[in-house]
């Protein structure tokens, strides 16, 4: 297996709207600062792979445009996910372990505000039997977090304290959408929207769009002093159906971070993608996370979290740690699918 | 690379203009099962999975492959969703390919589908681009003036485009699994309505349900059949949409695509060195466009080989033998049965469609209007 590094991460500030711009428009400052910020132009760049949803622009090929946001001239090798950016991240650490090329460029997008997202998840459902009775996601996390309460694993509190905790972490972080001091007790005060669901347990909606660039051994090297090595990398599925799978557990994610080597060593950071807050309680367990990890220095999805591209930035903001020296070893992490049917693990070093 | 890279099992349903006996997850198992039965192989042999599909919007389920993953028998394992227009099947399997080349996974499952019948290709095809005026015509009506163009270029004989139906019709009769069986003349390819003009409706492909699985493997693992298919090559290329300098007639993309293709093969001289080839025809007239694109023919001169029959089973560069995406067309699939079926040839199991001692097949697709390739050059020797 060749040496893949994360070298450099570029977002746009997740918002509740980024008003007027299509796909060009939201890729190109994010792919062409990610290249620039390590001298990089897209001739250098030996492979190009993106994550996307048709269904947040509401029309098919969405993705086909955003290639126009690149210097994709003479023809580029490039290649799309229908899946989050960090999934096209994998496809690109996949296509470098080819030998054939050095460097590689990913980015997604995602602007939450063009659709009713919630209902639109519904759509991952089973069309048959399950999309007709029109379980949206906030529902379906409902369901989950229902079950972790019942379970005895986690009580309402432990779901405040887990977003006051992302939230005020992303004081710190310009690119979030939500941040400050959020008071665990007028969080439970809300009304529930779908019990035990508050408004605060789910994530913000928001707008945005993400790049990193990987490179291979020594070209690693020459371009960053302090390459985010990505020592393992590994993703699982679930059985689909909500009813076949105790929600209180994530098996996928447990398999992943075996796979990923999580165990091996002290892991400093970790950024989760649990859109939900009692998803993150969920995947510490599942990844065996314990206090001494600080987890969402970002403020993670409950902060900002932009279709497509929130799995992406969990990968950039743990490199960012890295390549900073902040932490010597990071765990990144993307779920996809109602109640984190699937998951993506990566841990990323700094040596 | 780290690994070699092997075909060892082939599997795709009977493809019909509505398979109403299979639903999505059925059809995609239907092949999936025949490609392990042809590997000798059980779901828990399988790594991980890859699969491609056309826009989600074609059959309304969004991120199908969290659906579809019980069906498959992923549960506990990687399945990994590809998407890039028509040439999807094909960058699927080379997705697949690099997952046993670069050393992540030994034994990949991979598949492709489409289940046109619980679709409407020709709405999900007509997209409403904010800012840009609608077509509202579909794949034929954007590619109907690129058509034209090779025409006027290449000064092209009229019924090139028919004679590529005929034959590929023919081809077709030889293939049990394709989902036309036309055993049409010339004539009555001629007489078909004009739908957008050179385009004749019996110069079009159909709307299909069916899929197409591979099982691919490292070396270790390639002897568990007698006859593997060797991925010599892969290749994808992308160009710009919107981009002055773009030929869509002979798009740069696809050129870059095969030189780096033959390159990765070894591969100088592809008329001399390709035994034949499966290529993404879903409308007549790109036959003679792609034996171009694709370096069988000097500019200009593609049609002649098809007027001449060389692209026949038998003839000096045999396309479609499986009778195309003219006979056979669940969009998101038709990629990889083109990889498929240069698979097969290679492997000697073509059956009737077999061209005698092919060792050597191209495999391609194409999407979008013209800007995405993806290509692969199997081997019958190591």
């Amino acid at each position: 297996m060749r040496d893949v590094a994360i070298v450099s991460f570029s977002q746009l500030p997740s918002v509740k709207a980024i008003e007027a711009a299509d796909e060009p428009e939201l890729v190109q400052p994010v792919t062409s600062d990610a290249m620039k910020q390590v001298g990089l132009t897209q001739d250098d760049i030996g492979f190009t792979c993106s994550g996307s949803t048709d269904y947040l622009p509401g029309r098919p090929f969405s993705f086909v445009a955003a290639v126009d946001g690149l210097k994709a001239w003479p023809p580029i090798r490039e290649s799309h996910v229908e899946m989050d950016g960090a999934f096209a991240l994998y496809e690109a650490w996949v296509r470098l372990m080819h030998g054939d090329i050095e460097t590689a460029l990913v980015f997604s997008f995602g602007k939450c505000s063009l659709a009713p997202v919630p209902d639109v998840l519904n759509l991952q459902n089973d069309p048959y039997y399950v999309q007709p009775l029109g379980l949206d996601s906030i529902s379906a996390a409902a369901l989950q977090a229902q079950a972790m309460i019942d379970g005895g694993k986690a009580t309402e509190r432990d779901f405040a304290e887990v977003v006051a905790r992302n939230r005020k972490n992303a004081i710190d972080n310009p690119n979030a959408h939500i941040k400050g001091d959020f008071s665990v007790d007028a969080m439970l005060d809300e009304p529930y929207i779908s019990s035990p669901l508050r408004k605060s347990f789910c994530p913000p909606l928001s707008d945005s769009a993400a790049a990193i660039v990987l490179a291979v051994g020594d070209t690693a090297k020459k371009l960053v002093k302090r390459p985010a090595w990505i020592r393992g990398f590994d993703h699982r599925t679930e059985p689909h159906a909500l009813g076949q799978r105790d929600l209180t557990i994530s098996p996928s994610s447990k398999l992943a971070a075996e796979k990923a080597g999580v165990g091996r060593g002290k892991v400093d950071v970790a950024e989760l993608h649990a859109p939900f807050a009692h998803q993150e309680i969920i995947l510490r367990e599942a990844m065996g996370l314990g206090d001494g990890v600080r987890v969402n220095p970002s403020g993670g999805a409950l902060a900002a979290n932009s279709l497509m591209t929130a799995g992406l930035i969990r990968f950039g903001e743990a490199a960012n740690r890295v390549l900073c020296g902040d932490a010597d070893r990071a765990l990144a992490h993307t779920t996809n699918g109602v109640c984190l049917q699937h998951n993506l693990i990566a841990v990323l070093e700094g040596e | 690379m780290a690994e070699q890279c092997a075909v060892i099992g082939i599997g795709q349903t009977k493809h019909r203009e509505s398979r109403r006996d299979l639903s999505l997850p059925g059809l995609v198992r239907d092949a999936a099962l025949r490609a392990l039965q042809e590997a000798d192989m059980i779901w828990k042999d399988i790594d991980s999975i890859v699969i491609g599909t056309a826009p989600d919007m074609f059959e309304g389920v969004m991120m199908p492959e969290l659906w579809l993953s019980d069906a498959l028998g992923a549960a506990g394992k990687p399945i990994f969703r590809v998407h890039t227009a028509g040439s999807v099947g094909g960058s699927t399997a080379v997705v697949a390919s690099h997952l046993i080349q670069g050393g992540v996974h030994e034994k990949v499952l991979t598949v492709a589908f489409e289940k046109q019948s619980e679709a409407n290709a020709m709405w999900a095809l007509s997209p409403v681009v904010p800012f840009q005026p609608q077509l509202v015509a579909g794949a034929g009506g954007y590619f109907a003036p690129l058509i034209r163009s090779y025409i006027r270029r290449s000064d092209a004989h009229p019924d090139t485009g028919c004679m590529v139906a005929v034959k590929d019709r023919q081809h077709g009769l030889l293939n049990p699994n394709a989902h036309l069986h036309l055993d049409q003349t010339l004539e009555q390819v001629k007489s078909s309505p004009m739908l957008w003009d050179p385009i004749r409706y019996s110069e079009t492909c159909p709307s299909s349900d069916g899929a197409v699985a591979m099982v691919l493997v490292s070396e270790k693992h390639a002897d568990r059949v007698k006859n593997p298919a060797w991925v010599k090559g892969t290749s994808v290329r992308t160009e710009r949409t919107f981009f002055a300098g773009r030929d869509q007639v002979s798009p740069a993309a696809g050129k870059l695509c095969a030189k780096d293709v033959y390159d990765e093969a070894g591969i100088t001289s592809p008329l001399k060195e390709i035994d034949c080839a499966e290529v993404y025809v879903p409308f007549s007239w790109f036959e003679p466009m792609w034996l171009e694109n694709l370096g069988f023919a000097e500019e200009g001169e593609g049609w002649r080989m098809t007027m001449g029959g060389k692209t026949k089973i038998g003839g000096a560069m045999p396309f479609n033998m499986s009778g195309g995406v003219m006979c056979t067309n669940p969009i998101g699939a038709s990629g990889m049965l083109r990889f498929a079926e240069a698979a097969r040839q290679v492997r000697g199991t073509a059956e009737q469609h077999q061209v005698d001692g092919a060792k050597v097949a191209l495999g391609h697709a194409y999407g979008g209007g013209s800007q995405f390739f993806a290509m692969w050059i199997v081997g019958s020797e190591r």
